[in-house]
């Protein structure tokens, strides 16, 4: 994983409540055994019409949004499956960032392990944000603050570990692994006790 | 000793690591379940790195998402929908064979959905830790075990070392109290409570379901509630276990057995919420208040009790809902005709959810241009409704019956409605094309979605029910 610092870009908004993850990536992209390419699919079908050309109205098919970063979407975005296909796919189209009021737990977590940056503000904030497509934002991971052009800034959350993994570019398996030590002593007590009982 | 939640009870064993400011807990997973669609990148992201599952025998794989559900031919060949499909399938028949994981593949009594099989297996037990790669994991919480789902690199993660990373989630706990009116069912319960807190409800939660309503449950309705879970955001689902709990295990190929049987109940009965515990959030519902309930919208949280009048879209958002169910605010979803029927998934796919369904379409036709699908949640399950003659039943009334796996829920494997249809589903998920690219979903019990099947519109139960009697 790249170390995830800094991102600038101007945003492109999708003001929708509960995009859930079908939207994200439909099922039936999900049978790749790959991890990479599911950039096509993002949004699928939102995204084009059933001839297969681009939908106009849908807001990232705008010419004004293309190469947008950072994606500021309604409230709980991400909700539904576990896939992980969700943020691979918006990866893979070119996101760095998504910025909305709640995001949901398990694409939060997932989004995290791949380097894309999940932000959630305050609803003003976020309104503010989703009223202004394509403005210039800047993220500042380390000081986790979200830079507007008028220089103004709106500080977010960042779980410690995640933030550390992202600054870092490390990922969690490295981690894990060294617990090694831990984990044999927890098996072993705790085989010790199912043999007791 | 302080008063403790069974969450927290759950949730302290199982610590290898205690969180700290700077990181999470390290969690050891008892039991991690797997199937075809979350896990090829995972295996290779091990092979990439030369590491070994650290516990090939506390992982237990199926195939199900993908699975055709139409019988293989003579030869013994299944036809898939796609090359993608069956080569995910031939890879996890590989991972497993390579990495030494038990595969209850094609041929085994044991093969299904993840969800029914694990306790169907006896593998889900009260007080465990379980994950698996797939949201509906929180199933498992039902029998009082911790169980979450997890993205693909998570899956990696309790692959190699066994353990997850987990920031200690909050609680809440949904007390719902009193008896549950005669037709309403598990599924009315959960959708109820969905509608009630709403889709981001649960977000960062473990739901602690308690109360007098909650307790009558049998296990395969309990697992209907903690099932759908997820539906409210919440991270896990979880059910103190009880004698029915231990009634519905025991003898089950994997449960514990003779003495250690006996010493597994009697910790069991230890995972209560101690009294005095605090839970983070509670939320106090009477099941007098439930009445049939169904899906008019384009999430779980859009709901309401049958006959009622559907809410006016309250913003842009559910105004876009409603375009797309063609549906209107203040309309009546009874008399709304029907194109599919789906009963199956791990929400409602289990003997009983055969044996609702199935007893209403005793003797009865499925209605002319409504197509019907049961598809039964395991193997196991089909050999057993089968032994009862429920594929007569269904067959009679001409319905398709399948074989088991995800099926339309998720339509992953080519069972799919068409663009516009109105499909009455007993699965989970009603978002916009699910269920096939523009097919328009109501989530339904599996006796709402019969008595569609065979009047060939959304139709009140006990209006049915009435006048059949
Ligand atoms: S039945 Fe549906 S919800 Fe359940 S595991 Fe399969 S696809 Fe997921």
């Amino acid at each position: 994983m790249k170390p995830v610092t800094e991102i600038r870009s101007r945003t492109a908004v999708l003001p929708f409540e509960n995009i859930d993850t079908d939207r994200i990536i439909p099922a039936r992209f999900l049978t790749t055994t790959e991890r990479s390419g599911l950039g096509k699919y993002a949004f699928n079908d939102w995204r084009y019409q059933a001839d297969g050309s681009d939908n106009p109205d849908f807001p990232l098919n705008k010419t004004e949004t293309k190469g947008c970063a950072i994606l500021v979407a309604g409230h709980n975005f991400g909700c539904g499956s576990s896939r992980e296909h969700a943020p691979w796919a918006l990866l893979d189209f070119g996101l760095q960032a998504v910025i909305s009021s709640e995001i949901a737990d398990i694409f939060r977590s997932n989004s995290l392990k791949n380097g894309l940056l999940t932000i959630v503000l305050p609803a003003d904030a976020h309104r503010r944000l989703l009223e202004q497509p394509g403005i210039e934002l800047s993220i500042d991971v380390r000081e986790q603050f979200v830079e507007l052009p008028d220089g103004s800034r709106i500080g977010f959350e960042l779980e410690p570990f995640a933030k550390h993994c992202l600054l870092n570019g490390v990922d969690q398996l490295g981690y894990l692994l060294q617990q090694d030590e831990a984990i044999s002593a927890y098996e072993r007590q705790h085989e010790r006790q199912e043999v007791a009982a | 000793m302080t008063a403790k939640t069974l969450f927290e009870k759950v949730w302290d064993a199982h610590e290898v690591v205690a969180e700290t400011e700077a990181t999470p807990a390290t969690l050891y997973v008892d039991l991690h379940l797997i199937h075809e669609v979350t896990t090829p990148q995972a295996f290779t992201e091990l092979r990439q790195r030369g590491l070994p599952v650290r516990r090939p025998d506390k992982v237990l794989a199926t195939l199900d998402h993908s699975t055709p559900t139409t019988p293989a031919d003579a030869a013994g060949h299944y036809t898939y929908v796609t090359p993608e499909a069956e080569q995910q399938v031939h890879m996890l028949q590989a991972n497993c064979a390579e990495f030494g994981i038990e595969l209850n593949g094609w041929g085994s009594d044991h093969r299904g959905i993840v969800h029914v099989i694990g306790p169907e297996y006896g593998a889900t037990q009260p007080g465990m830790t379980i994950v698996c790669g797939d949201s509906h994991t929180a199933t498992h919480g039902a029998f009082g075990a911790l169980a979450f789902g997890i993205g693909t690199t998570e899956v990696g993660h309790v692959l190699a070392t066994q353990c997850l990373l987990q920031r200690k989630p909050k609680t809440l706990a949904i007390h719902v109290s009193g008896k549950l009116k005669p037709g309403v069912g598990a599924k009315d319960l959960i959708l109820h409570v969905i509608g009630s807190i709403g889709v981001g409800g649960g977000t960062g939660q473990v739901i602690e379901y308690r109360g007098s309503a909650i307790e009558a449950l049998s296990m395969e309705q309990r697992m209907t509630v903690c099932n759908m879970s997820i539906e409210a955001g919440a991270r896990a689902g979880l059910i103190a276990p009880d004698e029915t709990t231990f009634a519905w295990l025991k003898g089950r190929p994997r449960a514990p057995q003779g003495a250690a049987w006996d010493a597994a109940v009697k910790h069991w009965k230890t995972l209560v919420t101690d009294e005095g515990a605090r839970y983070d959030n509670e939320v106090f519902i009477d099941a007098a208040d439930i009445g049939a309930t169904i899906t008019y919208g384009t999430h779980p949280g859009m709901v309401t009790p049958i006959g009622a009048a559907i809410p006016a879209a309250r913003d842009a958002q559910e105004e876009k809902a409603l375009a797309y169910m063609q549906f209107s605010g203040g309309q009546q979803l009874t008399g709304e005709k029907v194109d599919v029927v789906f009963v199956g998934s791990c929400t409602n796919s289990r003997l009983s959810d055969l044996r609702e369904a199935a007893n209403v379409m005793r003797g009865r036709k499925v209605a002319p241009g409504v197509r019907a699908l049961i598809v039964p949640g395991s193997v196991l399950i089909k050999r057993e409704a089968e032994a009862e003659g429920l594929d007569e039943v269904f067959r009679a009334a001409g319905a398709e019956w399948r074989e088991a796996g995800c099926s339309m829920c998720i339509g992953m494997n080519g069972d799919i409605a068409q663009p516009g249809q109105l499909v009455v589903s007993t699965s989970n998920r009603n978002f916009e094309g699910r269920q096939g690219k523009g097919a328009r979903t109501v989530l339904a019990s599996p006796l709402v979605a019969a008595v569609a099947a065979v009047t060939g519109q959304i139709t009140d139960p006990s209006a049915f029910l009435e006048q059949a009697a």
